[in-house]
């Protein structure tokens, strides 16, 4: 493993499903009356939280109290950094408390990066989510929650997604997710198709390792998982899409259409869901759908992340040691 | 005054000679000129160019004085071989009024390292929306001929032809910053490949264009001249390119960063890669440079935009745009245009010196290293090469893109009107 995380593509295909193993592992510890390791016990984790985001901050947190780490929470609103602190400030009062880790979540693209970079700061970073950039332990939550539902949690160990298609739909150009999960999942050996109105696309993506499709219907019957992704209602004010209800018709998942997927296949949306835009509550709430399970995911997923990157006695391989 | 030969220079590249310095004036050029009563600075082969000139400088005062001042940037400039420089008008307060352009021009004057020619906003506060007292910049003692509302772009294009048309009466000329505002809102770094992975808002090349291929089209409207600054696309060389071809009076520039890096470097997250207008692709680089070559781009500009440490010390979205670049503009010309074999000492001389002098009117600069002519005189080791070590600009800031890489070139002395202003490689 790399010291920190800040990219689904900086994950080697090796790296990536001994996290996912890792996560299993995890798993069990919640299934226990005590659901504690004492892994990094004497360890310091702030979560250093630039963006408001209530699930993936709790999600964080509960796997660093599960390894029974020290945790301080930052939120920029209220402290120095809305008195103009800088970030490279706020990082270096913050390590000089004695931080091990860093988990961050910025609304900058490349704040993670530039944080574990530039010689500001000595601690592990583990990127929580920047702008549209990456948001890594999203995209391997997803990975763990395919990998489960579609190879088998116990037959799923040591294996990667290969061959497994998966669809994902809507804001791709505002979207993190998507683009972790494309690097992740291309990684893990799936065949991704993104599907989104042209607008929703940025320029470039021809380059990425996935298909691009403008039709969600023909897609649907070939896709082994879709997620959809959130879209935010302002996007139509900038001329994203005409209303609200015609992107729901065309790029919406429903009842209707949720049935032109295969019987195994499952619906996936990292939340928050915008029940009636991009979801339909009869899809959200069949059985079908995972994101109760991503979210239980989550915490596996960050409690594997946290013990490679800070405790873990495995061997793990890096890029470079690979090659 | 004292005289100063120049022995053994090669003057625009060509065979080696003397030059006589007597005053403010090149007394004489030619073989085996007497050295009586002069210093001698023996050149030994280095290249021998007139002073460069740059039409386009932040110098920043007044207002943001913490990143540059007339006094510091004219020393960076004198460092980089320049002789004058054109002061953007993009400071606190805005160059919008006479006012302010006499003072910088002054404060140009009153140090002596640089010429400064101050330019002059076409809109109050660049604003886009009313015309500036544009006559009295011009009748000012500044005598203000370029007018730019750089930073911004005349998005307006009533505004725009108006202003194109008003200062044809005194012989101005606008330089547009292009960039269509709409569409760049929110952007970060040029739109393709790269930002789409990064996920960086993306400044796509058709807001530069289309602005351009409206300007040039209203610029023969109105039967004005119309300058282009940082030209960043190939897209915009070839509309440049037509404009020319129906004979239209447009000129262009382009910067030394976006003759030589791509927005590949934008992967470090470094702001000190954040620029305005955005570095581009590698197609684009070498589409510049052609045309820089063929005379589609006129002249070199350096676009020199000093910032603060703390503005690039930071994430890049909070990043401060632009870069320093008067003090190594000419080594990256000589490694992206000369040492290429694209143009050799004397189109180096036409498009830093000859021709910005010329689309600015800078009287007394520009000219020919001949007997008579000012002695506005740069002298450059063509055949050194080393690292750029931002510690020993003479600028302000230190936001260069290029620290630690090797360049070709340095200047080491320079003459503005007869006054060495650099000598040995160290300001005087």
């Amino acid at each position: 493993m790399q010291r920190h995380l800040i990219s689904a593509a900086d994950l080697s295909r090796d790296d990536a499903v001994l996290i996912l193993d890792t996560a299993e592992e995890m798993a069990r510890v919640a299934d226990r009356p005590i659901k504690k390791l004492p892994t990094l016990r004497g360890r310091t984790v702030v979560n250093l939280f630039f963006e408001d985001s209530t699930r993936t901050r709790i999600s964080f947190e509960a796997a660093e109290k599960r390894l029974s780490a020290d945790v301080i929470n930052f939120s920029a609103k209220g402290s120095s950094v809305s008195k103009g602190e800088s970030l490279k400030d706020t990082a270096q009062t913050l390590e000089a408390m004695g931080v091990d880790a860093v988990v961050i979540r910025h609304g900058a693209s490349g704040a993670p990066y530039r944080l574990a970079t530039s010689g500001w700061i000595d601690a592990a970073v583990i990127n929580a989510g920047d702008g549209t950039h990456q948001h890594p332990t999203q995209a391997l939550l997803d990975a763990f929650t395919m990998r489960r539902r579609l190879v088998g949690r116990d037959a799923g160990l040591g294996q990667d997604l290969a061959g497994k298609r998966i669809t994902i739909v809507g804001d791709v150009l505002h979207s993190r997710v998507a683009r972790s999960n494309v690097d992740l999942l291309h990684t893990l050996g799936a065949e991704v198709t993104l599907v989104a109105p042209p607008t929703l696309l940025p320029v470039g993506v021809e380059t990425w390792p996935c298909a691009v499709s403008y039709d969600l219907d023909s897609t649907l019957p070939k896709s082994d998982a879709v997620m959809m992704l959130r879209v935010q209602r302002e996007r139509m004010n900038a001329a994203f899409f005409p209303t609200e209800r015609e992107y729901s018709r065309r790029y919406g998942l429903d009842g209707e259409r949720m049935a032109k997927m295969p019987e195994h296949a499952i619906v996936m949306h990292p939340g928050p869901m915008v029940r009636g835009m991009e979801i339909t509550a009869e899809v959200a709430d069949s059985g079908r759908c995972t994101v109760v399970e991503q979210v239980a995911n989550g915490v596996s997923i960050r409690m594997a992340v946290l013990y490679l990157l800070l405790g873990g006695n495995e061997p793990a391989q890096t890029r470079t040691e690979e090659k | 005054m004292s005289k100063t030969l120049i022995r053994g220079a090669k003057v625009l590249g060509g065979e080696p000679q003397d030059v006589l310095i007597d005053g403010t004036v090149i007394e004489a050029v030619g073989s085996g000129l007497s050295a009586e009563g002069a210093e001698v600075v023996e050149a030994g082969g280095k290249v021998l160019l007139p002073g460069l000139v740059d039409l386009h400088t932040h110098l920043r005062e007044p207002g943001r004085e913490d990143s540059e001042t007339v006094l510091t940037g004219t020393r960076a400039a004198a460092s980089g071989g320049y002789t004058s420089v054109f002061a953007m008008a993009n400071t606190f307060p805005v160059a919008d009024t006479a006012g302010v352009v006499e003072q910088v021009w002054r404060l140009g004057q009153q140090y002596g390292y640089c010429d400064v020619q101050p330019i002059g906003a076409v809109t109050v506060g660049l604003e886009g929306a009313k015309l500036a007292e544009l006559g009295a910049m011009h009748e000012s003692a500044a005598g203000v001929t370029v007018f730019s509302d750089d930073g911004k772009c005349v998005h307006d294009a009533q505004i725009m032809r108006r202003a194109l048309e008003y200062v044809k009466a005194f012989g101005g000329v606008i330089a547009q910053h292009a960039q269509e505002p709409r569409l760049t809102e929110g952007a970060e770094m040029n739109e393709g490949v790269v930002s789409a992975e990064l996920g960086l808002g993306g400044w796509p090349a058709v807001a530069e264009e289309s602005i351009i291929a409206r300007d040039v089209l209203l610029a023969e409207h109105v039967g004005s001249r119309v300058h282009i600054c940082h030209l960043s696309t190939a897209g915009s060389v070839e509309i440049v390119r037509w404009a020319k071809s129906r004979g239209i009076q447009v000129t262009a520039e382009v910067t030394p960063h976006h003759l030589l890096l791509t927005d590949e470097l934008v992967r470090t997250y470094n702001p000190v890669y954040k620029v305005n207008p955005p570095l581009r692709t590698e197609r684009d680089v070498m589409a510049l440079r052609e045309a820089l070559a063929d005379g589609t781009i006129d002249i070199v500009a350096t676009d020199h935009a000093p910032h603060p440490h703390e503005d690039k010390d930071c994430e890049w979205a909070a990043a401060a745009m632009g870069m320093v670049g008067l003090e190594t503009a000419l080594s990256v010309v000589q490694e992206t245009m000369v040492d290429t074999g694209l143009l050799d000492w004397a189109g180096v001389a036409d498009r830093m010196s000859f021709a910005p002098a010329r689309i600015g009117r800078a009287a007394g600069h520009g000219r020919p290293v001949s007997a008579g002519e000012p002695a506005n005189l740069t002298l450059v080791d063509t055949a050194y090469r080393g690292p750029v070590d931002p510690a020993g600009f003479a600028s302000r800031s230190r936001n260069t893109p290029y620290e630690g890489r090797e360049l070709p070139g340095r200047v080491t002395h320079t003459w503005l009107r007869g006054k060495a202003t650099l000598v040995d490689g160290k300001l005087t």
